[in-house]
């Protein structure tokens, strides 16, 4: 695929990439109690991959990518996975949530639990495959 | 019990990981991968053991209770399938590490494998609907990979149909998964049972034939088969023995699910279908073979005339018809699969699966020529193999019932299947050698280690059939008596739900 | 509303299996992408379509008064999509691969496996090196 010059496109890439990135983050948090989560975050942040791929190139996005995406996707569902068999330490079926309360300070507790890291896992995995799918096409 | 059940599912999955992350490492890879066939081999006979002690296993994941929850469900034909399939499994990765080329083990062979059991066991443990169609595309997905890894011209071909035809069966399921929700509200399998038995007996029907149509598509039954004769030969001997042996059964499987616990409404009709369609998959299958003059191709159209006699058992609906398809679905997994391996030995001195151009493999080999002849002999019903119980016991079933003609059509294909199998043989074996050189060296232990495994597998299961059969029969009861599934699945999570509360 | 669906439904089906009937490798892929979307689509009303009543149990009540729209299905369709997706882009990777190194799109080109007797050399042939073989991202899913 050649990269198209764009003067545009790659100006515009400069500023909205790294808000994607923080964007899908934000929806990997709030996915939590609302409307978000690991799927659609890491749409997100692979779009932001994408945009830089096109606006750039291929090399570009890798080198920011940092890590091989095959290896992003065998972290998240390692992760998942991990999340998942937690509980079964403790006697519980597969997957269940367990949830700790953190307070914090008056009113407000903060509460974390396994379905946390399970969205960590899929929102990880859900960039490493976009990506392993985008750059192979990228490469052709 | 939780452990027992998900462990099975578990290790395949953990397994790839780890093999996906030592890929470009042999030896590593190779350990790794035997390691865990059989740490899964022996989880899945625990799970048998227990759920044969136990009855009808089930967890409910997460915690959430059915009907709203996932449920995993084992009974005895699911904790058999699951053992089986370990089994081969096992047997087809001690082969593939001394067959598949480096290319093909750094792109990730290994772990592709190990994806492709976690999806069919997940097929098999599922007590819900949606996540059945769910396994099957992580099966699907695996197999569409495996397929075609090391993209030679064959393999690409094949693929293309392979993948198109699939795609289009899962659709299908999807589309009468989604009539059957817009139906019922559910789709857990044991609430589903107990709301069909009061819908409007119409459309149910309309639905049973669209899944009829989704599975045989899988399974390979007539006239939806062309996909698997055009496909299975062409990707290299291990893949094609994996698909052989559990591809086509997960679609068996999934047609016997829904066919004893759902659509039991108006069997004179849908299974009407289903026998006739059983008649014509021997016939055609067959047929198929008989023509072909290529070992992995003569042995992927036998695939299809045996499922045949699978479904055949099925669309009796008798208990003795139920046992005999249960009996012959685990004498044909591993019959099928060692066919398989073997014709890739067979194939393996002259890089030829030509009839033509093979011979005197015979004078070469000839332990080779007997490891052949246990399985080929059992495909065709020769005792005191499995394969003749298994179609003795279809037989009988078929004469029980009355249905005289799909009798006698699965008597007349059991003599064609001999007869294919003595092609291979006076081709393969018996005749002279052409002009090729005779092959010398010794084939390395990791490819025939396997085959003997599963031909002794395949003797014991015929000269020691009688616990086997009683295995059958249980399983056989259990399809029967959706009641017991459905107390086991809604009672079993009411009372976890209600122990959650107190 | 529920009959718009099925219309369309309907004609996204029959659009689909019409291109799937076609000769052309390309035209099997649209069809397979319809019918995938038609399959959504179905799933989407199969729980009944309602407006402006989301599935919540009221403050002072303990169950969710019907009629409510059914979150169910749109799980079951992201799920569906999301499959159809990674199956689609392996779909169009493969087709890409057969016409790079084939040269056709025409799908009774694809017959090296078919002919009776025996499998022709070429059926074993690499269509390119193998190393640069269809990468392993599925393993992940």
């Amino acid at each position: 695929m050649s990269t198209l010059p764009s003067l545009i496109l790659r100006t515009a890439v400069r500023w909205i990439a790294p808000l994607l990135l923080l964007f899908s983050l934000f929806l990997l948090v709030r996915g939590h109690h609302e409307p978000g989560g690991g799927f659609s975050g890491g749409l997100i942040a692979s779009t932001g991959f994408a945009l830089l791929t096109f606006g750039y190139d291929l090399v570009t996005a890798r080198r920011l990518l940092r890590v091989h995406p095959s290896a992003l996707v065998l972290a998240g569902v390692g992760l998942a996975l991990a999340s998942g068999a937690v509980p079964m330490l403790g006697g519980q079926p597969f997957l269940t949530g367990l949830w700790v309360t953190i307070p914090l300070t008056g009113e407000a507790a903060l509460k974390l639990g396994t379905p946390l890291v399970f969205d960590v896992g899929v929102y990880l995995a859900v960039i490493g495959a976009t990506l392993a799918m985008l750059f192979a096409f990228a490469e052709e | 019990m939780g452990l027992t059940l998900t462990l099975p599912l578990l290790l395949p999955l953990v397994a790839a990981l780890l093999l996906f992350a030592v890929r470009t490492r042999r030896r590593a890879s190779h350990a790794l991968a035997v390691a865990s066939a059989t740490a899964a081999l022996v989880a899945s006979v625990v799970l048998l053991v227990v759920v044969l002690r136990d009855g009808i296993a089930v967890i409910a994941i997460g915690r959430w209770p059915a009907p709203y929850g996932i449920v995993l469900v084992a009974d005895i034909l699911s904790a058999a399938m699951v053992t089986v399939c370990a089994l081969v499994t096992w047997a087809t990765v001690v082969y593939a590490t001394a067959w598949i080329d480096r290319s093909r083990e750094s792109a990730g062979f290994f772990a592709l494998v190990f994806v492709l059991l976690f999806g069919v066991n997940g097929a098999f443990l599922t007590g819900d609907l949606f996540n059945l169609y769910v396994w099957f595309e992580v099966m699907l997905m695996a197999s569409f990979v495996l397929l075609v890894l090391g993209v030679e011209r064959g393999q690409v071909e094949g693929g293309i149909k392979y993948v198109a035809l699939n795609l289009l069966s899962s659709t299908l399921f999807l589309t009468a998964t989604g009539i059957l929700y817009g139906i019922s509200g559910t789709l857990n399998f044991a609430d589903l049972s107990r709301v069909l038995a009061s819908a409007d007996p119409r459309i149910v029907s309309v639905v049973a034939v669209l899944f009829a149509v989704a599975f045989g598509i899988k399974a390979g039954v007539f006239p939806l088969f062309f996909w698997l004769p055009a496909s299975y030969h062409t990707p290299p001997v291990p893949v094609s023995a994996l698909f052989a042996g559990l591809l086509t059964k997960v679609g068996v499987y999934a047609l016997v699910r829904v066919f004893t616990l759902l659509f039991v409404h108006d069997p004179g009709w849908t299974h009407r279908i289903l026998l006739s369609s059983a008649a014509a998959t021997m016939l055609t299958g067959v047929l198929g073979a008989l023509a072909q003059q290529d070992v992995r191709r003569i042995l992927s159209f036998h695939i299809v005339s045996q499922i045949g006699y699978m479904v055949m058992g099925l669309a009796l609906l008798t208990p003795l018809g139920l046992a005999a398809s249960v009996f012959y679905i685990v004498h044909h997994i591993v019959v099928k699969t060692n066919l398989s391996l073997i014709g890739g030995l067979v194939e393996r001195p002259g890089g030829t699966g030509s009839l033509a151009r093979l011979g005197g493999l015979f004078r070469t080999r000839p332990w080779l020529g007997v490891l052949f002849l246990v399985p080929a002999f059992s495909l065709a019903g020769i005792p005191p193999l499995s394969g003749f119980v298994a179609k003795l016991l279809v037989i009988r079933a078929g004469l029980e019932a009355g249905a005289y003609l799909v009798t006698a059509v699965a008597i007349v294909v059991g003599l064609l299947t001999l007869l294919s199998m003595l092609k291979i043989w006076n081709e393969a074996f018996w005749k002279e050698s052409t002009d090729r050189p005779v092959a010398t060296d010794r084939l390395p232990l990791r490819l025939v280690l396997p085959t003997v495994v599963l031909a002794t597998v395949t003797v014991a299961l015929g000269v020691f059939a009688e616990p086997i059969l009683r295995l059958a029969h249980q399983a056989a009861g259990q399809l029967l008596d959706p009641e017991a599934y459905r107390t086991a699945v809604l009672g079993t999570t009411a009372h976890a739900a209600s122990a959650r509360e107190g | 509303m529920e009959l718009l669906f099925a219309i369309m439904v309907g004609t996204l089906y029959g659009c689909a299996l019409y291109l799937l009937l076609r000769r052309s490798i390309v035209k099997l892929a649209i069809g397979l992408i319809l019918l995938g979307n038609g399959a959504n689509l179905l799933l989407f009303s199969s729980g009944g379509l309602v407006r402006g009543r989301p599935p919540l149990v009221p403050p002072d009540g303990t169950v969710v008064v019907p009629p409510a729209a059914d979150p169910l299905p749109q799980a079951l369709i992201l799920t569906a999509i999301v499959i159809s997706f990674g199956v689609l882009v392996f779909a169009v990777a493969l087709i890409y691969r057969t016409h790079r190194a084939l040269r056709t799109d025409d799908l009774d080109d694809l017959v090296a496996t078919d002919r009776l007797g025996e499998v022709s050399e070429a059926a074993h042939r690499p269509i390119e090196p193998v190393a640069a073989g269809v990468d392993p991202r599925s393993d992940g899913r």
